[in-house]
């Protein structure tokens, strides 16, 4: 920033923050609880209901029951998060799929991949994301957290995991992927927040870096 | 589900958001522990009722913390207020409301948020049910509807449930019993901690019960708008789809327990 910092008259941080500022994104504070924020009511959709959909932008698809699901190769990756709101949480623990599988185990069944994709919910919601973003290790499709189903609330019966963008991007209640050719902005991006989010770069409203 | 969340589009591209320094013009004292910051923001673009803006404070070795507080004005005022409760363990909170006087810059950029927001036009009947400091953006949507034309109010009759802990920390009571207005404006507070033996009102958690004899019913179609801790938020939220509410029809916006 080009512009000198405002000192805020009389403020002094907390003596007692111990904080690894390595590990805090700029603007951002530790907690150690779980905040819950959504837009709405929290579905709550029954295991024999659910299933995850991986599609393409020609409608060929694959799709796992929930019980297929759980089949599948696990991964337990222990992460940080970041909240838009201005909350990170260090070194959650989770279990559930690497988006990798899931889209080998699509390609290998004729879905064909592309640039970017959507993440669908229940109750609606949407998030957008690239390609790049979701692969190389770096995302998971959770149904575990910290050694238990995860709870509704934070996602429940699973939610996408993308530790390094802001967590908006980690959908709740997530029932699958669409590939698409274009970037389509998802719920909040079309609501002023930024398209991708990253909170090391502080992205995040629209016009933000 | 039946009922989605749709967002609405933007007509264009916001431009960034700028960090600008307001200036506190004036401090009002709401509850022992929640206080007004009357603000004026240089080149402020406005807002729409229920939107939240970013707070930032630098300290003198650079440090700087940022959080986010609703907007409790209007938008057709001149000023921005905030209504900001502490939180003891907190760190900004308590600096707004303890230490930040008038004559003081305080940095904020916004307005932020699309969805948990009211105007006029997307009219009524409204639900507007609050726990704690959660009432503020509620607030601001009852100060835009008072401000709108008769014809207006009449369009949208609304029915408030604020959930506090005793009369004491019920922010902005006086206001909100001024408002009242049978039956186009119909408030019920809660008192979930103690309230004085004359008090004939509620006093517990909210409840389906409670819920069911306060709120408008489905067949009313009303907007909701719930906002406090997560707690009463998921436990209202639920209870609202579980009556008959649209989930489409029940936005949310839940405060951690942070500050």
């Amino acid at each position: 920033m080009a512009h000198e910092p405002f000192i805020a008259r009389g403020f002094r941080p907390r003596s007692s923050r111990m904080v690894d500022a390595r590990r805090l994104p700029p603007g951002q504070y530790e907690t150690n609880d779980f905040p819950v924020l959504s837009a709405g009511p929290t579905p709550r959709t029954p295991l024999a209901r659910w299933d995850f959909t991986i599609r393409d932008a020609d409608g060929r698809s694959v799709r796992w029951s929930w019980d297929e699901f759980q089949t599948l190769p696990r991964d337990t990756p222990t992460v940080d998060i970041h909240c838009v709101t201005k909350w990170s949480k260090f070194g959650t623990k989770w279990e559930g799929v690497s988006v990798d599988a899931l889209i080998a185990a699509a390609q290998s069944r004729g879905v064909a991949s592309g640039p970017f994709v959507r993440a669908f919910c229940d109750g609606g919601y949407t998030t957008n994301l690239p390609l790049i973003d979701v692969t190389g290790g770096k995302a998971w499709v959770a149904f575990g957290y910290e050694g238990a189903a995860l709870p509704p609330e934070h996602g429940g019966p699973a939610r996408l995991l993308v530790p390094h963008l802001y967590f908006w991007k980690s959908a709740k209640w997530v029932r699958g992927l669409q590939f698409a050719p274009n970037d389509n902005p998802g719920f909040w991006e079309q609501l002023g927040y930024h398209n991708h989010g990253d909170p090391w770069h502080e992205q995040r409203y629209q016009g933000d870096p | 589900m039946s009922s989605d969340i749709k967002a609405i589009p933007e007509a264009a591209v916001p431009a960034r958001l700028e960090w600008h320094v307001a200036r506190v013009l004036d401090v009002l004292n709401e509850t022992p522990r929640a206080r007004t910051l009357v603000l004026d923001v240089p080149q402020w673009p406005g807002h729409r009722a229920g939107q939240h803006v970013d707070v930032r404070l630098v300290a003198e070795d650079g440090y700087q913390a940022q959080r986010s507080y609703s907007i409790a004005s209007p938008p057709e005022d001149r000023t921005v207020s905030l209504t900001v409760e502490r939180l003891d363990d907190g760190e900004v909170s308590p600096y707004l409301v303890d230490e930040l006087r008038r004559g003081d810059g305080l940095e904020i950029r916004g307005p932020i948020g699309g969805y948990f927001v009211w105007d006029v036009a997307v009219g009524g009947p409204l639900l507007l049910v609050a726990g704690g400091s959660g009432i503020v953006p509620l607030m601001a949507m009852l100060r835009r509807r008072a401000r709108a034309d008769a014809s207006a109010r009449a369009a949208v009759p609304v029915r408030v449930l604020y959930s506090a802990r005793t009369p004491d920390d019920a922010i902005y009571r006086a206001e909100l019993e001024q408002l009242t207005d049978p039956p186009l404006v119909e408030v019920a507070f809660t008192f979930t901690r103690s309230a004085p033996p004359t008090w004939t009102g509620y006093r517990r958690r909210i409840d389906r019960t409670m819920l069911e004899s306060v709120i408008w019913p489905p067949s009313a179609g009303p907007h909701a708008f719930v906002c406090g801790p997560t707690v009463l938020v998921e436990s209202v939220a639920s209870l609202l789809v579980e009556l008959g509410h649209a989930a489409s029809r029940v936005r949310t916006e839940r405060f951690g327990p942070t500050g």
